[in-house]
C-alpha cells in the first residue's frame, strides 16, 4: 500500500509542475525554486507532515520534499538549541543531499564531457 | 453535407489527436511517480538498517548518484524530454541540474567554471529554501516563547 501511495502522491507533484510549465511562464529554475520554499511554508503550516507520514518517498522525493527537510531541521535545531538553530538547522538537515549533489557532479565532470543536451 | 459551426467544431475535436497537454501530464505523472516508487522502495531497504532521518538522507543520496550516473552518458536528458516535470521535480532533477552545469562549464576550467557555474540553478534553490527556513525557524522561536 505503501509503494502505490509513493507512486499516486509523487506522480500528482511531478503532474502539478507539468500544469506550471504548460500554463506558466515559469522556467524550471523557477518552478524547482517555487517547490522548496512552498515545501518550507506547507510543512511550517503543518501540512507537509502528515503527507510525508502517508506518502513516504512520495512526498519527500519531489522537491517539496526538500522544503520540508529544510523547515523540519530548523524547528528541530530551535527546540533543542533555542534561537541560535535558526543558522543552523535548515542546512544541516540538507547536508546529505548537498553534499551527494556537489560530489557526484565534480565526479561527472572529471569523467563526462559537454555535448549536445538531445 | 451541410454543416453548422457547432458540428464542425465537433468533428475536428473527435479527429485532432490526443491534446499535448494531457500527454504531458500523463507522463510527468508516470515518470515521475516511478521514480518516487523507486524512491519508497530504497526507503524501506535503508530503514531496516538505519534510523528514519539517516534512511531517508540516505534514498536522496542513492537517487542523486543514479541521477549523476543517468546524467554523464546522457540518458537523463533524453528522459527529461519526455517526462517534463516528471524528471524535474524529483531530487533527481535537482542533482541533474548540478551535474549537468559542472559537466558544461568544465571547458571553462576548474574553479572559475565547474566551481562557480555548479549551482546555477540549484543555487537559486538554496538561497530561497534557506532563506524560507531561517524565517520559519524565527517564527517557530518566537512562537515558543509566546505561546
Amino acid at each position: 500500500m505503501n509503494f502505490l501511495w509513493a507512486f499516486l502522491v509523487g506522480g500528482a507533484l511531478c503532474a502539478a509542475g507539468q500544469l506550471l510549465i504548460d500554463l506558466t511562464p515559469l522556467t524550471p529554475a523557477r518552478i524547482l525554486t517555487g517547490y522548496v520554499v512552498a515545501g518550507v511554508v506547507l510543512s511550517a503550516v503543518g501540512l507537509y507532515g502528515p503527507l510525508a507520514d502517508f506518502a513516504g518517498a512520495g512526498a519527500s522525493v519531489p522537491l517539496l520534499g526538500f522544503g520540508h527537510l529544510l523547515a523540519q531541521g530548523v524547528q528541530k535545531a530551535v527546540a533543542e538549541q533555542g534561537l541560535p538553530g535558526i543558522f543552523t538547522g535548515g542546512l544541516t538537515a540538507a547536508a546529505g543531499g548537498i553534499t551527494a549533489s556537489l560530489v557526484f557532479g565534480i565526479l561527472a565532470a572529471l569523467i563526462g564531457r559537454s555535448k549536445d543536451q538531445n | 453535407m451541410k454543416l453548422d459551426p457547432q458540428s464542425y467544431a465537433k468533428m475536428v475535436r473527435r479527429a485532432a489527436p490526443p491534446s499535448a497537454l494531457g500527454q504531458n501530464l500523463a507522463r510527468a505523472f508516470v515518470i515521475g511517480g516511478g521514480i518516487c516508487l523507486l524512491g519508497e522502495a530504497l526507503r524501506t531497504l535503508y530503514a531496516r538498517h538505519f534510523a528514519p532521518d539517516m534512511a531517508g538522507t540516505l534514498t536522496s543520496v542513492t537517487l542523486i548518484a543514479l541521477s549523476a550516473a543517468a546524467t554523464v552518458p546522457g540518458w537523463y536528458q533524453k528522459l527529461a524530454v519526455r517526462a517534463g516535470a516528471g524528471t524535474l521535480v524529483p531530487i533527481t532533477g535537482f542533482a541533474n541540474s548540478v551535474v549537468s552545469a559542472a559537466i558544461e562549464f568544465k571547458a571553462e576550467g576548474w574553479v572559475s567554471g565547474v566551481g562557480a557555474h555548479i549551482f546555477q540553478i540549484a543555487g537559486p534553490v538554496l538561497a530561497y529554501g534557506t532563506l524560507a527556513s531561517w524565517v520559519w525557524g524565527l517564527l517557530y522561536w518566537a512562537l515558543g516563547r509566546t505561546g
